[in-house]
């Protein structure tokens, strides 16, 4: 069975280590700080200029002056800091934060990202996303393994314009997770039930198998 | 105005001097710290063909957006513009030129333009669209694009409090982008919540000195939220 957005997210939460300073894309990255687990500390960095988010509000606590990078009204964890958007990005792009998670359209066996622009179609802007990628070096793409018409995402090369070049070294998605080196896909585990050679037939990009592929443990 | 006293009377004031064909830097992240009211008055003015700067657009009704209606923006430097029906009407038939721009990048262009440093490497955009037409240069191994940085014509900021000199304090994540549009303009125009009198802000806590700042306007606030998300009052293990 394919991984369901929160089940991929339960997997990412398990890269997550004590003392973790972490920025969470949009989407199913935001997820993972629903399964945090509970003997460590994270810290999530919002580049909006926040450092330690908290839950969302109720609404008697709502503030139209705190919020996330994903406009959601939220909260400040104990322990947070407020600072401006250049500093935001210098902790990013200084390769301060240990973990970034983010979403993406494709990914290729150099490692380079699609998730910002489909010509002629999407043009919202890449936000954050190109300066994340650029300034991490502990970075996981979460994304469907491919479209719902079963076009592959993990390519020889991507096809859309890029978010980064060479940056990305870990894809998790709903099939399985996939590390990236040598300009090679390398299989490292497949979700429950799901079979290597579904992986195979949806991955379009060189994948290298290992003798032991090892399901998820979620 | 007397000495280092930055207050001005009106908003029609707050804003005078400012042309057609002008650069505007925004602070502001979606609709939080945005100037609401000086652009109510760029919009009341009408001044044409404008070049802003700011991470978004705004909505259709509020925030920068409400400059779309009358064609006032010529092109908008942003890192992201999607919550805007009329911005993307605009710019699919190239009545709106944008220039998407990643939103370190923005921050840094911002951060040099006001502390007078022309243009800056960066890793970020490296082999991508963002690339296009820059100079690369490797340092250290790695590659990296030369950006340059912007001065704006008007910079319009949203703080909280201010002394009457100009010194500025910001709340929570209505900061953003505000402080450094604050250094980036040739007149940096600020509205606040509240204003009060030189020495009673703490001057260890000040996030803006007032050299930055040429008029300064206490306004009224609508404060627009764009995504109301709540967890329900008895529960206190829902997490965002």
């Amino acid at each position: 069975m394919a991984l369901s957005r929160e089940q991929i997210a339960q997997r990412v939460a398990q890269e997550l280590k004590d003392g973790y300073y972490v920025n969470l894309g949009i989407g199913i990255p935001t997820l993972v700080a629903n399964y945090v687990p509970t003997d460590i500390e994270v810290m999530l960095q919002s580049e909006n200029g926040l450092l330690g988010m908290g839950q969302f509000p109720t609404e008697e606590e709502i503030d139209a002056d705190l919020i996330n990078a994903g406009k959601q009204t939220v909260t400040m964890a104990k322990g947070a800091s407020i600072f401006d958007s250049a500093e935001s990005f210098a902790m990013i792009r200084g390769g301060h934060v240990d973990l970034t998670v983010l979403g993406a359209f494709e990914v290729d066996v150099n490692g380079n990202i699609a998730s910002y622009m489909i010509p002629g179609k999407l043009i919202k802007g890449m936000g954050g996303a190109m300066d994340l990628v650029a300034g991490a070096d502990n970075i996981i793409v979460t994304m469907t393994h491919a479209s719902k018409h079963g076009v592959s995402k993990l390519l020889s090369n991507c096809s859309l314009p890029l978010t980064g070049k060479g940056c990305i070294k870990k894809v998790l998605t709903d099939l399985a997770y996939i590390e990236i080196k040598d300009g090679q896909f390398h299989l490292v585990e497949r979700a429950p039930g799901v079979t290597i050679e579904e992986i195979i037939k949806l991955t379009e990009g060189e994948l290298i198998i290992p003798e032991n592929v090892p399901e998820m443990s979620l | 105005m007397a000495g280092f006293d930055k207050v001005v009377a009106s908003y029609e004031e707050a804003m005078a001097g400012l042309t057609d064909g002008m650069t505007v830097i925004a602070g502001g992240f979606g609709l939080c710290g945005i100037p609401e009211n000086l652009i109510a008055e760029i919009k009341r003015k009408n001044t044409k063909d404008l070049t802003v700067v700011s991470n978004n657009c705004g909505v259709d009704d509020f925030g920068l957006g409400v400059l779309l209606p009358e064609r006032q923006i010529k092109k908008i430097i942003a890192s992201y513009v999607g919550e805007n029906a009329e911005f993307e009407r605009q710019m699919m038939n190239g009545e709106l030129e944008v220039e998407l721009t990643p939103q370190g990048t923005l921050a840094e262009k911002m951060r040099a333009g006001g502390a007078g440093i022309p243009a800056f490497y960066t890793a970020t955009g490296y082999g991508t669209p963002v690339a296009e037409g820059k100079e690369e240069r490797e340092f250290n191994g790695r590659k990296y694009i030369l950006e340059p940085s912007i001065v704006g014509d008007f910079a319009i900021v949203k703080a909280w409090k201010a002394d009457r000199y100009g010194n500025l304090v910001f709340r929570k994540t209505a900061r953003n982008f505000n402080p450094l549009a604050a250094t980036a303009g040739k007149i940096t125009v600020v509205e606040v919540e509240e204003i009060v009198e030189p020495g009673e802000l703490d001057p260890d806590q000040i996030h803006t000195p007032g050299i930055y700042v040429n008029r300064l306007i206490q306004g009224r606030f609508e404060k627009r939220i764009e995504q109301r998300t709540t967890r329900p009052s008895s529960s206190a293990t829902a997490s965002a």
